[in-house]
């Protein structure tokens, strides 16, 4: 039997920013502050899995309007199209390019939805203290992380056409509506894994003796 | 932190961590943590205004029937009104019965006003027609819907399209009117009505008359043409090229070279004293058939009239006119044909319109004049006492087109207007057709008479005896004139001869003449001898007197 000391086993608080250790001695509640820096400090994400929760609802409520709602709206002398990310791909695959469906539909679709899924995941399990595979579940976590760094893709696209494709009265790309809620969702799913503290991981029940 | 399981110490006691600093405590008030759930209760209040407010956008979805869907894509083809978009066809479908072609139109949220049922839909396509050319912008961006805004309160989501643009939009400046024609000719919705030549409107639809008896055209005459539509206009159709003869040569006239080929309709007020009141919208006119009949002026009321001619009326159309001293004063409305038992003949019955006023002054005057005429029968009247008969004349050798002139006929036989009947009887006068067959009949005749062939006879006879007294005279004759010829001709040659230089007769002439020339010279001495000494011719010559004959010329050689 291994026993597993933690910083806030022994009354200790590191300072995440200058690494800083200083003993807690303050009562609950109150706002503590390295000595040294100045950055809060806090033995575990204040609020994490409030706070990780909140954005993730937010998110999966707003994935809903960028799905549905017009992302892109393409103006030429042919007509007017209006595309949705899910109509965007359909074109594509419709159009032979399967490989471009593929990608959109994996980075577009596929992933927000796996980030959000493995948000709840992480936070349910964290919520429940379980014990239940916390090593793969902190693999889990660090590839959110990476992930993160990638998400924003479509929105880029649309800000890129917006403002390169302006030919006014032959073509013209306007953002929709669509495309605003899905920053939103990515913003939001970004935060909440921010405020996701993966340390709540390991303070499960079992290993816990103090 | 990542924590490591620590075999070497099984004691979890912590090793003591000396001078550690305390953390300084933030008076700062964080906010209270349950105020993180403001984030999802904004991206539900964001979630619901951006689905809210797409859903709103979009706007009522109505469905427009037309006869052909041709150019229009679902998903493309916009909805535009003065060319602004304010929708899009969703959808393409055919009716239930397969007859014509559902287009679900998707209207913007702030043009749902055009959802009203007097709206108007119709398919803009390139058009090529013969007033001109019309959607050339199609041909690059494709076929769009075009719509007008009805004014109806009244909500509607299935319209029926026109298949044609239509000639008026509304809100355009104008009025309409109605013209009434006795048929369409070549005008067509969207033919021009001119004003002065100037494109004052267009035609803005027709319609059969209810009994089938004529067309209704509505014009619309865009402002301020509009103004000049009075209660004195007439309309007419100028379609067509007018070609005219005249006097004056050969005369063409056209409204336009598009009338020429899509036909239109021209206005003018020609009564210039008279401007008239503007015509309210709506008005109802007469439409000439050209721009000679607009211009004539109006008729006033009509008289039938009812005439019998006893001769052949090939040449007499229902329309002829009826001529007054050059004027047309009426038309031929019926020809029939009567049979009157007494006389066994089959006079024709003509009845003709006649249009008293257009009489004018005539009319008047003799109305002044009293007599007791009260009105234009008075007048006929009037005139046939005057000797004034109607008659069939020729109005045109070539096609042998007839009129009916009411002129003096000299030595008229005795007639009155017969106005027991209903319409009055006018009597007649053999027409100056009939008196000219007539008098070619009797040319016929004479001619007839002429005994072309005795005459023929004889004149073969008297060319016979010529032929004989020719043969004669180049059998006869002719050798003894030709010995006498010759004859003539030897002694022409003798006497030629006789004449020649070196002839005998030539040099015998000579000698004598010179023989002659010496006795005369001989003579004149003697003469000039006896002159000076006239004693001589008593004395004889004398010896002594020889010295003053010296100057005596000496006698010529070989004269003595």
């Amino acid at each position: 039997m291994t026993a597993t000391v933690t910083a806030r086993d022994l009354g200790l608080l590191p300072c995440s920013q200058c690494g800083l250790l200083s003993r807690e001695n303050g009562k609950a509640g109150d706002a503590l502050a390295c000595p040294r820096c100045g950055s809060a400090l806090h033995a575990r994400k204040p609020d994490s899995l409030a706070r990780t929760w909140a954005f993730l609802i937010a998110a999966m409520i707003l994935y809903v309007p960028a799905n549905t709602l017009t992302v892109m709206r393409t103006e030429s002398l042919f007509g007017t199209d209006d595309h949705t990310i899910l109509g965007g791909v359909v074109d594509l695959w419709k159009d032979g390019s399967w490989d471009l469906a593929a990608i959109v539909f994996i980075a577009s679709i596929v992933v927000p939805i796996l980030k959000m899924l493995a948000l709840a995941v992480l936070a349910l399990t964290a919520q429940r203290r379980s014990n239940w595979r916390r090593h793969q579940r902190a693999r889990l976590y660090r590839m959110l992380d990476a992930v993160g760094h990638w998400s924003m893709l479509d929105v880029y696209v649309v800000a890129l056409l917006v403002g390169l494709v302006r030919f006014r009265g032959i073509a013209e790309v306007l953002p929709g509506p669509g495309i605003a809620a899905f920053g939103a969702v990515v913003v939001l799913t970004l935060w909440s894994s921010m405020s996701l503290d993966p340390r709540l991981i390991w303070d499960t029940a079992d290993a816990d003796p103090a | 932190m990542p924590t490591r399981p620590d075999d070497s110490d099984p004691n979890p006691q912590p090793a003591p961590i000396p001078d550690l600093p305390a953390p300084a405590v933030r008076t700062t008030r964080r906010f209270a943590p349950s105020l993180v759930w403001i984030v999802p209760v904004v991206a539900v209040i964001a979630a619901l205004s951006l689905t809210l407010r797409s859903y709103l956008a979009i706007g009522p979805k109505i469905s427009v029937s037309l006869q052909s869907a041709e150019g229009i894509e679902a998903g493309k083809t916009q909805v535009r009104y003065k060319e602004v978009v304010i929708g899009h066809v969703t959808g393409i479908v055919l009716s239930d019965d397969h007859n014509f072609v559902l287009v679900h139109i998707r209207l913007d949220q702030r043009d749902r006003d055009f959802a009203v049922a007097d709206t108007r839909f119709w398919v803009v396509r390139p058009r090529l027609g013969l007033a001109g050319v019309s959607g050339l912008g199609t041909l690059i961006s494709g076929a769009y819907v075009a719509a007008d805004l009805g004014t109806s309160h009244e909500r509607k989501s299935e319209f029926t399209g026109l298949e044609t643009p239509p000639a008026v939009l509304r809100g355009q400046k104008g009025r309409s009117f109605v013209v009434h024609g006795d048929d369409l000719g070549s005008l067509d919705i969207g033919s021009p009505v001119y004003y002065r030549r100037i494109q004052a409107g267009r035609i803005s639809g027709y319609k059969l008359d209810a009994d089938g008896k004529g067309v209704s055209i509505q014009l619309f005459i865009d402002a301020p043409y509009d103004s000049f539509v009075t209660s004195a206009t007439h309309f007419w159709n100028a379609s067509g090229i007018d070609l005219s003869v005249s006097a004056g040569g050969l005369k063409l006239n056209t409204e336009s070279l598009a009338t020429v080929l899509a036909g239109g309709v021209a206005f003018q007020s020609f009564d210039g004293n008279e401007p008239g009141q503007p015509a309210p919208e709506g008005s109802r006119f007469d439409m000439y058939s050209d721009v000679a009949a607009a211009m004539k002026p109006p008729d006033g009321p009509e008289l039938d009239v009812r005439m019998h001619f006893n001769e052949t009326l090939r040449g007499l159309v229902v329309g002829a006119p009826v001529d007054f001293r050059g004027i047309t004063i009426g038309n031929v409305k019926s020809i029939n044909l009567d049979y009157e038992p007494d006389t066994q003949t089959f006079p024709a019955d003509v009845i003709a319109t006649i249009y008293p006023q257009r009489l004018g002054r005539i009319n008047e005057r003799f109305l002044e004049a009293g007599q007791g005429r009260v009105n234009f029968i008075g007048v006929l009247e009037s005139l046939i006492d005057h000797g004034f008969r109607a008659q069939v004349r020729t109005g045109n050798l070539l096609t042998q087109q007839l009129y009916v002139a009411i002129d003096v006929i000299p030595n008229p036989k005795p007639a009155r207007l017969d106005t027991s009947k209903q319409p009055i009887e006018m009597p007649t006068a053999p027409g100056s057709f009939d008196a000219l067959q007539k008098q070619l009949t009797n040319i016929v005749a004479k001619l007839d008479k002429v005994p072309f062939e005795e005459i023929g006879n004889e004149l073969r006879d008297s060319l016979h005896s010529a032929r004989l007294l020719l043969g004669k005279l180049d059998n006869e004759i002719a050798p003894q004139a030709r010995a006498m010829l010759e004859q003539a001709q030897n002694s022409l040659k003798s006497l030629d001869r006789s004449l020649a230089e070196d002839s005998p007769l030539q040099r015998g002439a000579g000698h004598t003449l010179d023989e002659v020339a010496r006795a005369a010279q001989s003579l004149r001495a003697l003469a000039d001898y006896l002159n000076r000494h006239p004693e001589a011719l008593l004395r004889g010559k004398r010896v002594d007197a020889a010295p003053s004959a010296a100057p005596t010329p000496p006698p010529p050689p070989g004269g003595k």
